[in-house]
C-alpha cells in the first residue's frame, strides 16, 4: 500500500531484529501450517479436553439461566442499595475484554501496523464471543427478560417508546451495532480465507460447506479492490465504534447522580481500562495458542511484546484514571465524594480496592522490563493478573459506590449468592465453548493477510 | 479440478438473497397480525354467556335505558353488572318459565351469583374509570360499539393502549353533549377544516371541550396511578 521512504526504512530495519513473521516461509507454507489445523482429520485430545470442560460449564449457565428466569433475579445477591451486582460487573467485564478485538483489527489497520495481522482473527472471533457473552446480562439482570424487546422502538399496540435519555437504552444500541459490525468485519476478512479451505478441503463435505460460506470467492483484481475498500471502511466504522460503546457503558454510571458514578472522567477511563482488559485476554489466549499449535512463527516474541506495551500504556491511563479519581474526591470538598473515596479505601470493601491497584497498577510496571516482555510464562501470569485486576476495578466502582451512598439508612452490603459465581462461570463456559469451536472450524490467523505480509516482507528485501 | 457446485447454484443463491426479503417481511407481517388480530383483541368475537342476555332485546326492543342495570356508571369507576334482583324485577313475572332465564331463577332461589363472561376485561394494572368518561361526554357508544345492536356482547374495540392514548391525546373526535352519552346514535360528522378558519363560526368540539373542560391527560397515573 504504502511506499517505504528512505527515512522511515532505518526504523523499519531496526524493529525487525524480532520480526512479525519468521524468516524461512513461502505462501505454500503459511497456509498449510494455518490450514491444518482446521483441515486435519481426528481433532487432538486437548481439543476435545477443552471442549469437554467448556460444555460442561455451558451446562452450568443453562441451568443457572433457567432457575434465574423460574424464581426471579432475587436468587442472586442484589438488595436495594445494591440493585446491580454481578451481572453489570460481569457485563462491563466482558464488553471490555472484546474492545481489544477491534482495536487490533480495526484501529491498527487503520494505524498500518504489520504486526496486527497474525492476531487480528482470533482477537476478532474473542470480540465476538466475549460481546455474546456481555450481551446476555443487560437481558439476564431483567426482572421481566420477556419484556426485553420492549427496549426497542417497534411500533406497538401500547402507543409508547422507549426512553432515549436511558444511557441502558443506549447500551441496547450501542452492544447490537457493535456485535454487527464486529461480526461483519470478522466475517468480510473471513471470505477469502474460507475459499482457501474450500480449495483445500479434503472431503466433499467440506468443500461444499467453506464454498457456502465463501460466497464464490475467486480472487480476481476487482474482488480484491473491493474487498479492500469495505475492509477499510468497516475499519474506519469500528474505530469509532469501540470507542463510543465503551463510552456509553461508562455512561450507565456517569450518568447517575451516585457518588463514585457521578464523574466526568469515565468515558476515557472505561475505554482506556477496555483496552487494557482486552489485551490482557489476547495475550491470555495467545500465548497458550501458538504453544498449542506451534504457532510461534506467526504469533512471534514481537507480537507479544508490542501487547504488552499496548498494555503497560493504558495501564498507565488507568492509573492516572485511579489517582484523578482519588484526587477529585478531595479536591471536590463535597462529603459524599470524599467518603466515597475514603470508603473504598478503608471501608468493608477495602481489600477489592487494595488488590485493584496491586492487579492493574503495580503489577503492569514489570512491563517495562523487556526481559519480562519476552518471557511467555510471566507475561501470561500478568495477563492474568490484569483480567482479575480489570474484574476487580468494574466490582469496585459498581459495588462501592452503591453500597454506601447519600442515605446512612440505606447503607448495606453486597454478598454474591453461589447462583452470581454459576452464572458468571457459565459464561466464561459459553466464551470458550465458541472459542473451541472457532479454532477447529475457521482459520485462527488470517491466511491471506499472512501472505500479504509475506509478499510485502520479501519485496522489502528486493529493494535492500 | 471438478466443479463443486452445479451451474443451478446461481439461482438459488439469487433466490435465497430475495427470498430473505419476503421471508423477513412475511414474519414481521405475521407477528404483526398476531398482535393485531381479532385472535388476541377479541374484536367481534361473541364469548359464550352463561344466560344468552341480549342487549339488542332489552335496549333497542324494549328501550331500556343503560343507567337502569349499569347503575354506577355516572358515579363509580365500575360501571357494574346488574345483581339477579335487577333481572328479577321484570322476571318475577315475565317469561317465568321460559328454560333460557333457568339460571337467573336458580340464582335468585340459591343466592349464587350469575357467572357472567366478561368481555371488556382490562389487565388490573390499568385502573380505568367509567364516572370521569360519561362526565366528560364520552359516549357508551364510542367504546362499547352500537351494543343496542348485539344480541350477544362483543368487544367494539381492541381496547390496546394505544387506542386509549390516541383519543386522550385527541378527544375532540369523540366527545358528545352530557344528555347525548347514553345514545347509541353515532356523532355527527366532524366539522368540515374550512369551518375553524372561518371567524367566528362556532366549533361544536371544540365548544364542548371548554364546555366538559376536558384537559388532554396522557402521563402514566392518570390510568396505571
Amino acid at each position: 500500500m504504502a511506499t517505504v521512504h528512505s527515512d522511515q526504512r532505518s526504523a523499519t530495519a531496526a524493529l525487525a531484529e524480532a520480526p512479525v513473521l519468521a524468516p524461512g516461509h513461502s505462501y505454500g507454507s503459511i497456509t498449510d501450517k494455518i490450514s491444518s489445523i482446521v483441515l486435519t482429520k481426528g481433532t487432538s485430545r486437548g481439543w476435545l479436553f477443552g471442549l469437554a470442560i467448556s460444555f460442561m460449564l455451558v451446562q452450568v449457565f443453562l441451568v443457572s439461566v433457567v432457575y434465574l428466569i423460574a424464581r426471579g433475579v432475587g436468587i442472586w445477591g442484589i438488595n436495594v442499595p445494591v440493585g446491580w451486582g454481578f451481572a453489570i460487573v460481569i457485563f462491563v467485564w466482558w464488553v471490555g475484554i472484546g474492545h481489544a478485538g477491534t482495536l487490533i483489527s480495526a484501529v491498527l489497520l487503520l494505524l498500518n501496523q504489520s504486526w496486527r495481522t497474525s492476531i487480528n482473527r482470533f482477537a476478532e472471533a474473542m470480540t465476538l464471543f466475549a460481546v455474546v457473552c456481555a450481551g446476555m446480562y443487560p437481558l439476564l439482570h431483567l426482572g421481566r427478560i420477556w419484556l426485553f424487546y420492549w427496549l426497542m422502538p417497534i411500533p406497538n399496540t401500547m402507543g409508547i417508546w422507549p426512553q432515549f435519555r436511558s444511557p441502558l437504552l443506549w447500551d441496547v444500541f450501542a452492544v447490537s451495532t457493535y456485535m454487527t459490525v464486529s461480526f461483519l468485519f470478522w466475517y468480510t476478512g473471513l471470505i477469502p480465507d474460507l475459499a482457501t479451505l474450500r480449495d483445500r478441503a479434503q472431503n466433499r463435505f467440506g468443500k461444499v460447506t467453506y464454498g457456502i460460506l465463501s460466497f464464490g470467492w475467486r480472487g480476481s483484481a476487482r474482488h480484491w479492490r473491493r474487498f479492500d475498500a469495505a475492509y477499510l471502511l468497516l475499519a474506519g466504522i469500528a474505530t469509532p465504534l469501540v470507542v463510543s460503546v465503551h463510552t456509553v457503558v461508562g455512561f450507565d454510571f456517569a450518568m447517575s447522580i451516585i457518588p463514585g458514578w457521578h464523574n466526568t472522567l469515565f468515558p476515557p477511563y472505561f475505554v482506556a481500562g477496555a483496552i487494557y482488559s482486552g489485551f490482557a485476554m489476547v495475550l491470555t489466549l495467545a500465548i497458550p495458542l501458538r504453544a498449542a499449535y506451534g504457532l510461534q512463527d506467526f504469533i512471534t516474541d514481537r507480537h507479544l511484546e508490542n501487547m504488552a506495551k499496548v498494555m503497560l500504556a493504558t495501564s498507565l491511563m488507568v492509573s492516572y484514571g485511579y489517582v484523578m479519581e482519588v484526587f477529585f474526591g478531595f479536591y471536590s470538598a463535597n462529603t459524599y465524594e470524599e467518603y466515597l473515596t475514603r470508603n473504598r479505601m478503608v471501608g468493608p470493601y477495602a481489600p477489592a480496592f487494595w488488590s485493584l491497584i496491586l492487579c492493574n497498577v503495580l503489577t503492569p510496571q514489570l512491563l517495562w522490563f523487556r526481559a519480562i516482555r519476552l518471557s511467555p510464562v510471566l507475561l501470561w501470569c500478568i495477563a492474568i493478573v490484569a483480567n482479575i485486576g480489570m474484574w476487580l476495578e468494574r466490582f469496585v466502582i459498581v459495588i462501592t459506590s452503591l453500597h454506601r451512598d447519600f442515605l446512612p439508612s440505606s447503607w448495606g452490603m453486597f454478598y454474591p449468592t453461589f447462583w452470581d459465581w454459576s452464572t458468571y462461570i457459565g459464561t466464561i463456559g459459553v466464551f470458550f465453548f465458541l472459542l473451541f469451536l472457532f479454532i477447529r472450524f475457521l482459520p485462527v490467523i488470517s491466511i491471506f493477510e499472512m501472505r500479504e505480509l509475506l509478499h510485502k516482507s520479501e519485496e522489502e528485501h528486493h529493494h535492500d | 479440478m471438478p466443479q463443486i457446485f452445479h451451474p443451478s447454484m446461481n439461482t438459488i443463491s439469487r433466490a435465497s438473497i430475495f427470498g430473505a426479503a419476503f421471508i423477513l417481511a412475511g414474519v414481521g407481517g405475521f407477528i404483526w397480525l398476531i398482535f393485531r388480530s381479532s385472535y388476541t383483541t377479541q374484536v367481534g368475537v361473541v364469548r359464550p354467556q352463561p344466560v344468552e342476555f341480549s342487549h339488542e332485546h332489552h335496549v333497542s326492543g324494549l328501550g331500556i335505558d343503560c343507567r337502569y342495570c349499569h347503575t354506577s356508571v355516572e358515579t363509580s369507576s365500575f360501571a357494574g353488572i346488574p345483581p339477579t334482583a335487577t333481572c328479577m324485577t321484570c322476571h318475577s313475572q315475565i317469561w317465568t318459565d321460559s328454560p333460557k332465564l333457568e339460571v337467573v331463577r336458580a340464582s335468585y332461589r340459591t343466592g349464587e351469583s350469575i357467572p357472567w363472561t366478561r368481555v371488556h376485561d382490562l389487565p388490573d394494572f390499568a385502573y380505568f374509570d367509567h364516572s370521569i368518561h360519561v362526565a366528560k361526554g364520552v359516549g357508551c357508544v364510542s367504546c362499547h360499539g352500537r351494543v343496542d345492536e348485539m344480541p350477544l356482547m362483543w368487544r367494539a374495540k381492541t381496547l390496546h393502549m394505544e387506542w386509549c392514548v390516541d383519543c386522550h391525546r385527541n378527544p375532540e373526535p369523540h366527545i358528545r353533549p352530557r344528555d347525548k352519552v347514553f345514545s347509541m346514535e353515532p356523532l355527527p360528522a366532524p366539522p368540515a377544516p374550512e369551518r375553524d378558519a372561518e371567524p367566528g363560526a362556532s366549533n361544536v368540539a371544540i365548544d364542548l371541550m371548554q364546555a366538559h373542560q376536558i384537559a388532554s391527560e396522557t402521563n402514566c397515573s392518570v390510568c396505571h396511578h
